[in-house]
């Protein structure tokens, strides 16, 4: 049996399942309001003041599963009803204040007035507080709570404001959809968009018309999403809702370690540091917030990107799904340069969903081979895989440069690279970046986050048939795939 | 022009098949056919049973063909139709 990380993932699970059920069965239009019926039975509500709160909030759910806001470029959004209007005032001073005589908070604070003492007890002055967490550090009974919201918290960019209402609102000129927020909020209250609808009507066209072949394109992540069944078995079920045939995308990234190494040679001198290009949201993180350095982003495509462009090459039929861990691929696809190539984006949990709703047991499938990348290619799912197939194409075609990578685990470990980059103070001259923590396989879309992720990913590497990079790639004429981006973003 | 249509897809894939394209390829290159016989890659033409699935341009028909038969698949199916 599957395990669910919360209750929110089972909740955005069961509504998905029912959104593409109903897709299957053709009556999506007229029965998606008796979806919430069925996830929220009632009479007692889960956690909301009633269970009509609690049913608006899954037709929100239902509305992001069908799609969404067609006229909203992003691919997050907030579920206003679902949004809990978490507190506003970050420092709060709670009931364990002792009134002491030190009174530290007050001393430390930056600001006169912002923090002080009254009756028996400190306050703060929310219209002075710069939030600097001074007074909170100080306290010796930790009395001050730092109640920051945690969609807020998770933002690398301070894209999440608050509106009138006190609801949670994006700014999309800031947000970069790496999708840490709807991690982060525990009240389920943000959500990707989804293309599953528009997924299984490919599918199903496909396989009446065969005007098109359909090909799923799997995450090199897989390797530790599906705790409770094999790979092989999932690429079965894979096939059997349709896919004319399911391609690794580490392929793409074998791809893109071989013209990444090959640029890194040709500019570095000029350079001085280059940035890895696969991560959608790290490359929208130098856009947004150091903008300076968007000139050090590898002009590389995404492993994504790049197997797709193989694919649409060898079949002119070729409509391509790329199904991963990741919300940022969802907005990947839509870039100026970037439209046309991947055809749609699915999360592992979206493919459950469609599997399940297509009444297939993957624990009862039998495995399917699949196998279609290097060792290194598969690596590229955890931190550190993409720098060491670079490392491997360096030593195996005998470049003569000197590479020096940090691979940078989780948004924080990003930034901290970043600054020192952008005041030339780095010492490393390579900088590989993920903003989920461990790489792909702690995406914001995981269906499951284990403490040996990444040992599963480096098992599941080995298996590989073919070892290094030169090997997997030897069958194809490199010259034909255009892997260079035209606008950066 | 004859293309040869090598499926790499998974099954094939794992039973040799980018050796069979590199094998093909080094024929038409030894004998000069570069400009007749093409060698493609596709991914999978739905035949894993037979694998390595080789289709000659759009025939139907599915040749299985390995490293020990691909010489004389060559020169059966391909050689024959050049000359």
């Amino acid at each position: 049996m599957r395990k669910y990380v919360s209750e929110v993932q089972l909740i955005k699970y069961q509504v998905l399942r029912e959104v593409a059920r109903l897709t299957y069965e053709g009556t999506l239009e007229k029965e998606k309001n008796n979806i919430a019926l069925l996830v929220d039975p009632g009479p007692d509500p889960r956690i909301r003041c009633c269970i009509y709160k609690e049913r608006a909030i899954t037709n929100e759910r239902v509305k992001l599963a069908m799609g969404g806001d067609k006229n909203n470029h992003s691919v997050i959004e907030v579920l206003p009803t679902a949004c809990d209007e978490c507190p506003i005032d970050r420092f709060v001073v709670s009931d364990s204040c002792r009134g002491c005589l030190a009174h530290k908070c007050i001393d430390v604070c930056p600001v006169k007035g912002a923090i002080y003492f009254i009756g028996r007890g400190v306050y703060i002055n929310q219209k002075k507080c710069i939030e600097c967490g001074r007074c909170k550090e100080a306290c010796p009974f930790n009395a001050i709570t730092d109640r920051m919201r945690p969609c807020k918290r998770a933002c690398p960019t301070d894209a999440l404001t608050v509106d009138q209402n006190r609801k949670a609102k994006i700014d999309y000129d800031k947000c970069i959809q790496c999708g840490l927020c709807i991690v982060g909020c525990p009240f389920g209250a943000i959500m990707d968009r989804s293309s599953i609808v528009e997924v299984i009507e490919l599918l199903e066209k496909s396989r009446t018309e065969k005007d098109s072949h359909v090909y799923a394109v799997i995450a090199p992540s897989i390797a530790s999403q599906f705790d409770h069944v094999k790979i092989g078995q999932v690429v079965k079920g894979i096939k059997l809702i349709g896919f004319h045939d399911v391609v690794e995308a580490a392929l793409g990234a074998d791809f893109v370690a071989y013209k990444e190494t090959l640029e890194f040679e040709e500019v570095i001198r000029n350079k001085k540091v280059l940035t890895s290009s696969c991560c959608p949201a790290f490359v929208s993180l130098i856009h947004v917030k150091y903008p300076a350095l968007a000139e050090k982003i590898s002009s590389s495509v995404s492993p994504m990107i790049a197997v797709s462009k193989l694919i649409k090459h060898l079949d002119k039929k070729a409509r391509i799904v790329f199904v991963g861990p990741c919300v940022a691929k969802k907005g990947e696809i839509f870039q100026k340069d970037l439209i046309g190539i991947t055809d749609y984006v699915l999360t592992f949990e979206e493919l459950s969903a469609i599997i399940d709703a297509k009444k297939i047991k993957i624990e009862e499938c039998e495995e399917e081979l699949f196998d279609n990348a290097s060792y290194f290619g598969r690596i590229f799912a955890r931190t550190g895989g993409l720098s060491e197939a670079i490392k491997h194409v360096i030593e195996s075609e005998k470049i003569d440069v000197d590479f020096k990578p940090i691979s940078c685990d989780g948004v924080e470990e990003c930034e901290k690279a970043l600054k020192k980059a952008r005041v030339n103070r780095l010492d490393e001259n390579f900088i590989e970046g993920m903003v989920c923590r461990g790489g792909c396989i702690g995406g914001a879309a995981s269906l499951y986050y284990g403490p040996k992720d990444k040992k599963k990913v480096d098992e599941y590497g080995k298996l590989a048939l073919e070892k290094g990079i030169k090997d997997s790639l030897r069958i194809f004429d490199i010259n034909e795939i255009d892997l260079h981006r035209k606008i950066s973003k | 022009m004859i293309e040869i249509n090598v499926c790499i897809g998974s099954a094939c894939h794992l039973k040799g098949s980018y050796d069979v394209i590199k094998r093909l390829q080094s024929m038409i290159d030894e004998k000069k056919l570069c400009e007749e016989v093409l060698v493609k890659a596709a991914f999978c033409l739905g035949e894993c049973m037979q694998a390595v699935a080789v289709k000659i341009g759009e025939e139907e028909k599915v040749y299985s063909v390995n490293m020990k038969n691909v010489d004389w698949f060559f020169n059966e199916h391909i050689q024959k139709e050049v000359n």
